[in-house]
């Protein structure tokens, strides 16, 4: 059994896996019963200031994106934060975290972007035993057009700012979420770190339109015949939030920062990739709301066996362990040459990598009148393509030509040594340099 | 000249052996991982989910196929295991199409239920291929219990003790355990040695020491076990059959199905079976349609199966009986035997027509005769052997919801209790849930 246990920038819980700050989270009753199905910790939905709370629409909040068989790919929303009472949001935290002391309970805050409703809002907070507070910097909609949210998020200048106020007013682990919507995310997490925040925890939702209705011609989720943009979410939005965690897992100034990673985690996999590029912990929103809190049983047995297969022994053993093998475009060996090949055991003739190679990329792939296909190493330059819309697992590799054999479409000796764009021939700077 | 389906009487080796291999592989392939890949992905993680429900077991059935789908069929297994020891066995000989598939929401979506009992057998045969047992012991509690039949009431109920920190002596009538795993249950349904292979498996865990050819009733009486032991099991199973109450029914060649099965599944060598090239099956459960299939399979040329009311009322389920008939057997609804007709041994089987009105079965005198080198009884067990201390309902040993008997100490479940239905799964069930509230009472 590997050790699950996890303390995130000074956090405990008995596993990573928490609950993003989103309806899951949003009452006491939904936590009892995630923390009972077994999740290691939760960011309560996020609270807002005192006095009459926000207000939702009373449509539908959601869009989404399916795939094959109705599987929900991408989600979208227009919620805003929680629309009941501080009042009751503290009590109800505060019941939670004296049953559940285990776990990792964490309060997500957006008040308006001054002094002194952070102030006012931070005791509050300390005062319901909570472990932590993570400040929502990322709402892309609504909250954004009242200043707040992603409105933040958008500005490093701001993000410092408010951080250093929250660390000035609790001795609560901060925790800065962090908005995609932004060019490059090393930017907002640098300015999380000079404010003294303990973490950061991304992504937040990205900014989206899932559909239009033909009939109607307004964007869905539709309200009254109306819609807005929202924020999307999900597993598709997966890819974008890995490459954020690792740009900000390599970047030499926030290398250190904890990353609880955030964005379409679905299953143990998903969040041990999260971990590999440098996430501490993980949350999750979508695939709850999607298939319910059980799914945490086999994130944890899943995790549990890849770990102890991989002879990791705690979660440390897996944070960031992927970080050095992420790099630039330019330092990929540019002498490593691989060739397709096609397991015609496992094959079942579908032709699929044929109509890809064939009519849009390389023409490396042959087809006999009995539906054999074949690899023509004088052709293939080992995108990937065939490999990718191969409906069969393993059943079409990418296996690297050994140094010194001949690589029949360049008609050239592979090179052992290792070699790069910097210093290819073509590469115009080299061209330059030896001018 | 060898023998073929024509070959008059009773005789072996009517099917090449190459032909006999063929008929006795496994009913359903194992998946492949890709099979299975595709198959898992139907799933629809549904909540509170009707297959588990259905489940006699209650195994978690849409998390297993999710780990199954996220690449850790051991971890999938273990889930099963979890809730059910003989997962393996019961993958294979389920009638699923009456449990957890038949209430799968693809099954009412779109008529094709997710492949559960196959995903099962994929994840319990991936965990099983490996080396050690999943489960280890607690802490040892000095107690010891005597689970009386191995069969798979027994074995769960042993397994669930030894887990628990008990140590058991597994008593069992016959020298082999398995119950009807190793001698009832259809040869395609566990092919390749699998009910001994699981047993050994099972038995993987420690604390558990079997005895071997020690009956209940010989000179082990329930008075010593009650006095030797801190509690008492009994998965004695149903070792009676009923009679036909026919007219010479005592004529030779009218046999037991179960009997003709037992031979049948201990046999190392197919074409050494006898079976004759007419062989009449009387019954309509599922040892009826396994005696009439594996009559067929062994080359018979025509098998019959009558059954007395019609086909709604079969204890086979509709895909059983799609299952003979896919096979060559005929089904005749609506008969009952009239007699045995034949020299010394028999020859014919006559049948009289019956008609039901107001739940009541009588002939309609309308009378038919089959020729049969070979009569297979399967008209149902009865239970044997029960203690006379133990009061019996429905001639089963009466019990309460955790197996408890009408005496203090004394559990039992399975097909020798009252109120299962009689399926392996079941007895899995009955065992593991009276070795839970027996480990409640002596702790
Ligand atoms: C031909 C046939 C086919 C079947 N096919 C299926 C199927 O496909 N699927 C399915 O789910 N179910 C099937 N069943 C039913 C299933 O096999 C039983 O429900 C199940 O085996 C019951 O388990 P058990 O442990 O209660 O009894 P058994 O499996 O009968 O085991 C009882 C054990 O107790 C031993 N024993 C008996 N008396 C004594 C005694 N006095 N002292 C000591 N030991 C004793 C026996 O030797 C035996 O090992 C089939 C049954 C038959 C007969
Ligand atoms: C309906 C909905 C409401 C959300 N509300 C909040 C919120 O109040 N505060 C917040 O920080 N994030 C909120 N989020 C964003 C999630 O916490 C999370 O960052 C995002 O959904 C990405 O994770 P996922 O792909 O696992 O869903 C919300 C998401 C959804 C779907
Ligand atoms: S999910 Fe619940 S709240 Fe939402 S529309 Fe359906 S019933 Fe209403």
């Amino acid at each position: 059994m590997a050790d699950l246990t996890t303390n995130f920038a000074g956090i405990k819980s008995p596993n990573p896996f928490w609950l993003a700050s989103a309806p899951p989270t949003d009452k006491e009753y939904n936590v009892r019963r995630a923390f009972k199905a077994g999740w290691g910790g939760v960011v309560w939905k996020t609270l807002g200031e005192a006095g009459p709370p926000v207000v939702n629409v009373n449509g539908p909040r959601y869009g989404a994106i399916w795939g094959a068989d109705r599987r929900l790919l991408g989600l979208n929303n227009i919620e805003l934060i929680t629309d009941r009472s501080l009042e009751i949001n503290l009590q109800e935290i505060k019941s939670v975290k004296r049953d559940y002391p285990d776990r990792a309970v964490v309060v997500s805050l957006m008040v308006p972007c001054e002094e002194e409703p952070w102030k006012k809002i931070l005791p509050l907070v300390e005062d319901t035993g909570a472990d932590g507070i993570e400040l929502n910097f990322g709402c892309p909609h609504g909250m954004a057009e009242r200043g707040m949210g992603s409105a933040v998020g958008q500005v490093p200048e701001y993000i410092e700012m408010v951080t250093r106020w929250c660390k000035q007013y609790t001795r609560m682990p901060v925790i800065v979420k962090l908005t995609p919507n932004i060019t490059d995310i090393r930017g907002p997490a640098r300015a999380a770190l000079n404010g003294g925040a303990d973490a950061v925890s991304l992504i937040n939702t990205i900014n989206s339109i899932t559909s239009v209705d033909l009939d109607a011609m307004s964007p869905e989720p539709m309200i009254d015949g109306k819609g807005t943009h929202g924020g999307y979410c999900g597993p598709a939005v997966k890819p974008i939030a890995l490459n954020m965690v690792a740009e900000i897992a390599r970047d030499a100034q926030t290398a250190n920062l904890p990353i609880s990673g955030i964005g379409g985690i679905t299953t143990w996999r998903d969040a041990a990739e999260f971990m590999a590029l440098g996430a501490g912990s993980v949350q999750v929103c979508t695939a709850v709301m999607t298939y319910g809190f059980k799914i945490v049983e086999e994130m944890i047995s899943g995790l549990d066996q890849w770990m102890d297969e991989k002879g990791y022994a705690s979660i440390d053993d897996v944070v960031g362990r992927a970080v050095p093998n992420v790099t630039d475009w330019q330092n990929l060996n540019l002498n490593y040459i691989a060739k397709a090949r096609i397991d015609q055991d496992k094959c079942i003739k579908c032709g699929r990598c044929y109509a890809a190679c064939e009519d849009t990329s390389h023409q490396a792939i042959s087809m006999s009148p009995d539906r054999v296909f074949d690899v023509k190493d004088d052709e293939c330059v080992a995108c990937n393509l065939c490999f990718n819309v191969c409906p069969v697992e393993n059943c079409i590799t990418l296996e690297p030509l050994t140094p010194g054999s001949i690589d029949e479409r360049t008609g050239q000796t592979v090179k052992k040594e290792y070699g790069n764009w910097t210093t290819h021939p073509n590469n115009p700077s080299v061209f330059k340099a030896a001018e | 000249m060898s023998n073929n389906q024509q070959t008059p009487g009773v005789v072996a080796a009517r099917l090449s052996g190459a032909e006999l291999e063929q008929n006795f592989s496994d009913l359903h392939a194992p998946l492949d991982a890709h099979e299975a890949a595709v198959a898992a992905d139907r799933c629809y993680f549904c909540y509170d989910a009707p297959c588990m429900t259905a489940c006699p077991t209650t195994i978690d059935i849409p998390l297993f196929i999710r780990q199954i789908q996220t690449g850790t069929p051991d971890a999938a297994a273990r889930t099963i295991f979890d809730q059910n020891i003989l997962g393996g066995m019961c993958a294979r000989v389920c009638p699923t199409e009456t449990l957890c598939e038949e209430v799968c929401v693809r099954e009412t979506a779109e008529g094709k239920p997710v492949e559960i009992g196959r995903l099962q057998r994929f994840a319990t045969d991936t965990l099983m291929s490996k080396d050690g047992h999943p489960y280890g012991r607690a802490e040892q509690t000095g107690k010891t219990v005597a689970v009386v039949g191995a069969g798979p009431a027994g074995l769960s109920c042993a397994h669930r003790l030894a887990m628990k920190g008990h140590d058991v002596v597994l008593f069992d009538a016959r020298a082999k355990a398995g119950g009807l795993n190793e001698f009832g249950i259809a040869a395609y349904k566990s092919v390749g040695g699998f009910a001994k292979a699981e047993v050994d498996w099972l038995m993987q865990i420690g604390g558990i020491r079997l005895q071997g050819g020690q009956a209940l009733g010989d000179n082990l009486t329930i008075d010593d076990l009650s006095g030797d032991y801190d509690a008492v099991f009994l998965g004695i199973g149903m070792g009676g059959v009923n009679a036909l109450r026919t007219d010479g029914e005592d004529k030779g060649n009218v046999l037991d199905a179960v009997d003709f099965i037992e031979e049948l599944r201990q046999s190392n060598d197919l074409s050494t079976l006898k079976i004759g090239r007419n062989v009449v099956v009387i019954g309509g459960g599922m040892t009826a349609v396994d005696a009439a299939v594996q009559s067929k399979l062994l080359g018979a040329e025509n098998v019959t199966m009558v059954y007395r009311r019609d086909r709604n009322a079969m204890g086979a389920s509709v895909y059983e009986q799609d299952l003979a008939t896919s096979r060559g057997v005929r089904i005749i609804y609506n008969a009952q035997p009239a007699g045995v007709h034949g020299n010394g041994a028999v020859a014919e089987v006559e049948f009289e027509y019956t008609t039901q009105q107001g739940g009541k079965l009588s002939g309609t005198g309308e009378k038919f005769r089959l020729p049969a080198d070979q009569l297979f009884k399967a008209i149902g067990q009865k239970v044997t052997g029960a203690p006379d201390a133990l009061k019996l309902n429905g001639g089963k040993i009466a019990v309460t919801q955790n197996g408890r008997t009408s005496v203090s100490g004394i559990w039992a479940g399975g097909d020798c209790a009252s109120g299962g239905d009689d399926l392996t799964v079941t007895a899995v069930a009955e065992g593991r849930d009276a070795a839970e509230d027996i480990h409640a009472a002596i702790s």
